[in-house]
């Protein structure tokens, strides 16, 4: 993995007052990314308006493409044609863009997609915030393969996510999606971009042995292939089809073991490298309220008002939501009375909170069908309830 | 912590009024101010509404629940909004666009003809900055050299002048409004 200083051309350098949306966008820049397919969907517009009009000061390409399937394949092409690349999409863009986020899982592509989530299921709350879309996120596609999901609960995290996103799908050659949220990419607020040489960016893996031994799913040492870039002479084939090294299609039991479970182990097996949370009075708790994104702002208003009240209550956000902290989860379950789980959905990431508890404490589920976000006291009765 | 609702009819500024201010008040002014804004239809021509909760820490909650300040520029919105107005909170109005009930409880009620001081400045269009001005003198949330170094890239360069001026006719209205209250 090769780390360079971000180029400054992207960089906008200074306070800003921005909403995530933007944010969003800004981070793709400064991260190096310099191709934006897409097609507008609210609540997530205002990133591909924002890419649209910095880019051709930049230097790079903006396509706004005839739906959500054509975006996520213009965002293959452009992988192999050298660039980083990236789209947003909601809740309706984000499902006809699952059978190419396959292809990307199994070719290998490093990509970023960010999900302003607004409420669904379907066409659902187009202007009003959901989290629903966390599951899909992760199975989305069909047949096993992982991918890595991050949570911004801030316009300022909308920026510094992105590029750990940019980041993460050149180290692991996989998509990355930035699971925001309506209320996070419409809010304003304040946003601080550093100087671009104190952001560190992941250059591609790039290949640079002889023409002729180039093969695209040959594992390096750290278990990740190189890639090249098409036009430079390199002359290999790539697939959706289960394929060996050299990128030919094999169809049987044995080339499929090898394929799939490099799909998983590759990020699976680095999760404790991958996974961030912001973890708060943890120690001595009773219960700890495990949320994300917007959720975790409004959670921590909740648990402050439980505080007040005398229960020790710590607080978890999931920064990194897949892959899922099951490891974290699995220690503090039997030290803790209960953990709180609220989240815009009908109870989603609340099943890996279950699964990872195993049985060894009581998992309250807080949920909210979307449209708005909780309200605070409902998120404290249930801390309340769950010490009982 | 403060709320503050900025409100009016589609089209007068409303939304850029919390734009200002929150820029202000972040960048400038040293707080955390969080600034979000109604979408969807309900948006579009009638009561259209921007909201800004401001803490001297980060703010956890985005959405103002009662606020403090209310800023009202047309009839419809301050229908709408004025009974969520805290009760010991302060209203603001444009004069000749709003006609407000008897006050209610402690709410104190300053208004301004910042439809009207705009249009004799030259442009209707900067109503929004006369109320802004209005609105810095009158609440002192907010301060003078704050908005004014905030105002550049959220209105067009080549009415930044007249944009100024028209924050300066309704910082000063409100200035002297106050002296003649003591």
């Amino acid at each position: 993995m090769r780390t360079v200083k971000a180029d400054p051309k992207g960089v906008l350098t200074g306070s800003h007052y921005l909403d995530g949306d933007y944010a969003l966008a800004e981070g793709a820049l400064a991260a190096g990314c310099r191709f934006f397919g897409g097609y507008p969907i609210t609540p997530s517009t205002e990133t591909a308006e924002r890419f649209s009009e910095r880019i051709p000061h930049v230097g790079g390409v903006f396509i706004q493409m005839e739906d959500e399937l054509a975006s996520i394949i213009s965002l293959i092409g452009a992988v192999w044609g050298g660039k980083k690349a990236m789209t947003v999409t909601s809740g309706p863009g984000f499902s006809l863009m699952m059978e190419n986020i396959g292809l990307a899982a199994m070719m290998e592509i490093p990509l970023v997609i960010a999900n302003v989530q607004r409420g669904g299921p379907s066409t659902g709350l187009p202007t009003l915030v959901g989290q629903q879309d966390m599951m899909q996120a992760r199975w989305g596609s069909h047949g096993d393969y992982a991918i890595i999901a991050l949570c911004p609960d801030s316009p300022q995290e909308c920026f510094d996510l992105t590029i750990k996103a940019f980041n993460l799908s050149e180290t692991y050659r996989c998509p990355v999606f930035v699971m925001a949220d309506e209320c996070v990419g419409h809010m304003h607020e304040k946003v601080v971009i550093p100087p671009a040489d104190q952001l560190d960016i992941v250059e591609r893996k790039w290949y640079s042995g002889p023409k002729d031994k180039y093969m695209p799913y040959k594992n390096d040492a750290d278990g990740i292939p190189f890639l090249v870039k098409a036009g430079d002479g390199y002359r290999f084939h790539t697939t959706g089809l289960t394929h060996d090294e050299r990128g030919y299609p094999v169809i049987n039991a044995e080339a499929q073991d090898i394929c799939v479970r490099h799909l998983c182990d590759k990020i699976n097996n680095n999760a404790d490298k991958i996974i961030e949370l912001e973890e708060e009075d943890i120690d001595g708790a009773d219960v700890v309220v495990i949320s994300y994104g917007i959720t975790s702002r409004v959670a921590f208003r909740a648990v402050q008002l439980a505080r007040k009240e005398g229960i020790k209550v710590g607080r978890l956000r999931l920064i990194t939501a897949w892959p899922f902290c099951e490891k974290r989860i699995a220690e503090l379950a039997p030290k803790i009375k209960a953990f709180v789980v609220p989240e815009i959905n009908y109870g989603q990431m609340v099943r890996e909170v279950e699964r990872s508890s195993a049985g060894q404490t009581k998992v309250v589920s807080v949920p909210h069908c979307g449209g708005w976000v909780h309200n605070p006291l409902d998120i404290l009765a249930a801390i309340k309830e769950s010490v009982k | 912590m403060t709320e503050i609702r900025f409100s009016g009819f589609g089209g007068q500024g409303i939304i850029r009024c919390g734009l200002i201010a929150g820029k202000a008040l972040s960048l400038y002014d040293d707080k955390h101010a969080t600034m979000t804004q109604s979408f969807g239809p309900e948006a579009r021509g009638s009561a259209c509404s921007s909201q800004l909760v401001v803490n001297d820490d980060k703010v956890l909650y985005p959405y103002i629940t009662k606020p403090e300040i209310l800023v009202s520029m047309s009839q419809d919105a301050y229908d709408q909004y004025e009974p969520n107005l805290r009760d010991d909170g302060l209203l603001l109005i444009d004069t000749d666009l709003v006609k407000p009930k008897p006050a209610r409880a402690k709410i104190k009620t300053y208004a301004i003809p910042s439809t009207r001081f705009a249009e004799e400045l030259g442009n209707r269009i900067t109503a929004n900055l006369v109320m802004m001005g209005f609105f810095t003198a009158v609440t002192k949330i907010v301060s003078e050299d704050a908005i004014k170094k905030a105002l550049p890239g959220l209105v067009p360069d080549r009415f930044l002048g007249l944009n100024i001026k028209a924050f300066d006719k309704g910082y000063e209205y409100g200035l002297k409004l106050l002296d003649e209250e003591k």
